[in-house]
C-alpha cells in the first residue's frame, strides 16, 4: 500500500493495487464541524480529477468533495449513510468516502505527502 | 407530572412556556358546536378515511393563548437591534403598513379586469420607475418573489439571450465568498459553477477572472458590495472582461442598501440585478410577509425579461401577458401573477416618503453605522480585513483563539444579553466569520449599548469565563439545541405518548 497523499482541497487518497481509498482529512472535518449528511456517487461513476465526487454536509455548511484523481468509482462507504459522524470520529480511516480505480496513477505525483500537508494546514490556520 | 403541569412549572415570570397543541388538545373538543352531519354516500371509491383523524380539539381561548404565547418567543426588529449580516434588518415604517392596507390596494384580486385596477398598475409602474432610476437600468421585471427567485429570473434571461444568439455556454463564474443561493441558482439553471478565489484584501482580482474566461462562460454572479462587506473596487474592469468574453454580468443585489442612491449598478456594467424589497426598501421579512425580488435588466437582457410586464399605453396601464410586442422575446412566465402587491405598495411608500435624497442618506447612514461598529469593536473582537467597510462589519474568531470558546458559543451568549446573534460562519471564506449589519435605523445609543455588550462578552471570553459561553443561552425556554442530533436523527412528526408512559405518571 502506498503512503497517503493529500490535496490542497483537503482530500486524502491511499492507493493499494491500483485502487485508491478517498476521504476528507482530519483538518477538513474539524473545520466543517459535526457532519450530518454525506452524498456519495454511484459505484461505476467515472470521476475526473478536480471534479465533484461527493458532497459533505455539516451543521455549518454543505461542501463539495473533489476527486483527487480520475477513475471509476468501485465502492462507497455505505456506513456513512447511517452514521455520518464517522467522518468526525475517523476522517482518515473508517470515515472514508469512496474507492476509485485510478485511470492515471501519475496524478498522484504532485500531491502532498503527510508532512507537507500538515505544514500546509498550519499555514492556513 | 403531566406535560401541562410541567410546562406551567417552566413559566418564567410573566413569560409563559407553552406545549404543542397536540400535547394538550383533546379529540372531540371543539370551539364551535355544529350538528352532526347527515350520513352521506361515499364517492371516494374506498379511499375514504376509516380511522379517526386524531387532530387536537381546542377552544377559542386555548388557540388564542397558544399563538400569543409562542409569538412572544419571537425576536423581531420591533423588539431590538437585529444584527443579522446579509439580511438588512431595518425598521419597517408603519406608514408602509397604512398604505398597504388601503382598500384600493388591499382588496384587489389579480384577475380583476385591468380597467378596475389602474391605480394598482400605476403603483407597480411607478415602483419600477424608481427602481430603474436607482439602478440606471432600462427595464425592471417585477414578478420574482424573493432574492433567490430574482437570481433565477436573471440567469433564465441570460440563458435566453445566449440561446437566442445560438450559443451553448455552460459555465458560470462565482466568487468563493458568494451567497449560497448563487451557485444553487446557476446549478438549477443547468450551469456548471466555477469558483473564483478572493485576494488577501477580501476582494476579487480581475486577473483571477480573466484566467477563467472562455467561450463557454455564460456569465458571472458577483455581489457588490460583497459578502465580506467590502466594495469590489475592480467591478468595472470585471464587467468589461466578462463582456469582452461574450458573457453577462449578474449582480447579486442583496447588499444594495450600502449603495442605494450613491452608485447605479447600470453604470458599473451590470446586466441583471435583483433588488430585495424586504431589505433595502423596508418591507417585512419572513414571517412578516412575503419577500419581493424585482430584477433590473440592461439593454442587452431587457428583451428576455419575464411576463407579465406592466406597460403604459394611450388609454392607461395594461399587462403584457403573452409573448407579443415588448414581450415577444420574453423567456416566459415564472409565477402565476405579477408579483407581491403588498410589498410593492410598502416599498413605494418607503421610497416616496424618503425621496431621492433620503434614500442616499439611507446608504450613507448604513455605512456609517457599520463603520462605527467596526472601529469600536475591532480591538475587542478581531477583524480579518481593514476598514473602511460598507454596510456590514465583519469580525472573525481570532480573538477567541486559545479561550476554548467557539464563535457559536459567543453567539449563544449574546442571546443571554438580549441580542439576536449576528450571522455566524458566513461567509465561508473567513474562519469563524461574524457578519454584523446594524442598518441605518439604529440610533447611536442603540449601537453604543450593543457595542458595550459585545465588549463585555469579549472581555469575559478572554478572562476564561468559559462556562458562561458553553452553557449559553441560559435564560431562554429552550437551551442549546443539539443541531447535530436534530440533523442526523430528525423527529419529523408528533407521536402520541405510549400507554406505558401514561400509566407511569
Amino acid at each position: 500500500m502506498s503512503e497517503k497523499r493529500f490535496t490542497r482541497d483537503h482530500e486524502w487518497i491511499e492507493v493499494d493495487g491500483g485502487v485508491g481509498t478517498v476521504g476528507i482529512t482530519a483538518y477538513a472535518q474539524e473545520q466543517l464541524g459535526d457532519v450530518v449528511f454525506v452524498e456519495l456517487p454511484a459505484p461505476g461513476k467515472t470521476l475526473t480529477r478536480g471534479g465533484e465526487a461527493a458532497v459533505v454536509e455539516s451543521v455549518k455548511a454543505a461542501s463539495e468533495v473533489y476527486a483527487p484523481v480520475s477513475g471509476e468509482v468501485t465502492a462507497v462507504n455505505e456506513a456513512l449513510a447511517a452514521n455520518p459522524g464517522l467522518v468526525n470520529e475517523a476522517a482518515e480511516s473508517g470515515g472514508w468516502f469512496l474507492k476509485v480505480r485510478l485511470s492515471d496513477p501519475s496524478e498522484l505525483e504532485d500531491m502532498m505527502d503527510e508532512a507537507a500537508y500538515r505544514a500546509y494546514t498550519e499555514d492556513a490556520a | 407530572m403531566t406535560d401541562q403541569a410541567a410546562h406551567q412549572a417552566a413559566h418564567r415570570g410573566l413569560d409563559l412556556e407553552e406545549p404543542l397543541l397536540f400535547d394538550f388538545g383533546e379529540t372531540g373538543r371543539s370551539g364551535v358546536d355544529l350538528p352532526d352531519p347527515e350520513p352521506v354516500a361515499s364517492r371516494l371509491g374506498g379511499l375514504e378515511r376509516t380511522a379517526p383523524i386524531g387532530l387536537p380539539g381546542l377552544s377559542e381561548p386555548q388557540v388564542i393563548r397558544h399563538f400569543v404565547r409562542i409569538s412572544r418567543n419571537n425576536y423581531s426588529i420591533d423588539g431590538n437591534l437585529y444584527p443579522l449580516g446579509s439580511c438588512t434588518m431595518k425598521h419597517n415604517p408603519r406608514l408602509n403598513e397604512k398604505v398597504a392596507r388601503l382598500p384600493g390596494f388591499a382588496d384587489l384580486h389579480p384577475l380583476q379586469p385591468e380597467s378596475t385596477i389602474q391605480g394598482a398598475l400605476e403603483a407597480i409602474h411607478t415602483l419600477a420607475h424608481w427602481l430603474r432610476t436607482l439602478t440606471g437600468m432600462p427595464v425592471v421585471a417585477m414578478p420574482p418573489a424573493a432574492g433567490a427567485h430574482g437570481e433565477l429570473c436573471g440567469l433564465m434571461a441570460i440563458r435566453a439571450a445566449h440561446d437566442a444568439a445560438g450559443q451553448n455556454r455552460t459555465r458560470v463564474l462565482i466568487p468563493e465568498s458568494a451567497h449560497g443561493t448563487n451557485p444553487a441558482t446557476a446549478a438549477l439553471c443547468g450551469y456548471e459553477v466555477d469558483p473564483i478565489p478572493g485576494n488577501a484584501r477580501g476582494r476579487i482580482d480581475v486577473a483571477a477572472i480573466r484566467e477563467k474566461l472562455g467561450p463557454d462562460v455564460a456569465g458571472i454572479m458577483l455581489t457588490n458590495p460583497n459578502t465580506l462587506g467590502l466594495f469590489e473596487s475592480q467591478v468595472i474592469e470585471v464587467a468589461d472582461a466578462i463582456h469582452d468574453a461574450g458573457g453577462y454580468f449578474y449582480c447579486d443585489g442583496a447588499n444594495l442598501n450600502a449603495i442605494v442612491g450613491k452608485a447605479r449598478p447600470g453604470d458599473l456594467g451590470v446586466d441583471a440585478i435583483h433588488i430585495n424589497l424586504h431589505k433595502t426598501f423596508s418591507t417585512p421579512h419572513g414571517g412578516g410577509g412575503p419577500g419581493a425580488g424585482p430584477v433590473a435588466f440592461s439593454e442587452a437582457l431587457a428583451p428576455y425579461a419575464p411576463l407579465p410586464l406592466v406597460v403604459r399605453g394611450d388609454d392607461g396601464f395594461r399587462l403584457v401577458e403573452h409573448r407579443e410586442g415588448q414581450g415577444a422575446a420574453s423567456f416566459g412566465r415564472m409565477r402565476a401573477f405579477h408579483g407581491q402587491m403588498g410589498m410593492f405598495t410598502r416599498a413605494l411608500t418607503y421610497m416616496q416618503s424618503h425621496g431621492a435624497d433620503g434614500l442616499r442618506q439611507v446608504a450613507e447612514d448604513a455605512v456609517l453605522s457599520a463603520n462605527y461598529l467596526l472601529e469600536s469593536l475591532k480591538d475587542d473582537l478581531s477583524a480579518p480585513f481593514d476598514g473602511p467597510c460598507m454596510h456590514e462589519a465583519l469580525f472573525d474568531e481570532a480573538f477567541l483563539q486559545g479561550t476554548g470558546i467557539s464563535v457559536l458559543d459567543f453567539a449563544k451568549a449574546m442571546i443571554d444579553e438580549g441580542y439576536h446573534p449576528m450571522t455566524v460562519y458566513f461567509p465561508l471564506v473567513v474562519h469563524g466569520a461574524m457578519l454584523t449589519e446594524p442598518t441605518e435605523t439604529e440610533s447611536k445609543q442603540s449601537l453604543d449599548r450593543f457595542i458595550a455588550v459585545l465588549r463585555k462578552l469579549a472581555a469575559a471570553a478572554k478572562a476564561g469565563d468559559v462556562n458562561r459561553f458553553r452553557d449559553a443561552p441560559r435564560h431562554t425556554f429552550r437551551r442549546r439545541v443539539d443541531e447535530t442530533a436534530a440533523a442526523r436523527n430528525p423527529v419529523l412528526r408528533w407521536t402520541p405518548p405510549t400507554p406505558d408512559a401514561q400509566a407511569a405518571e
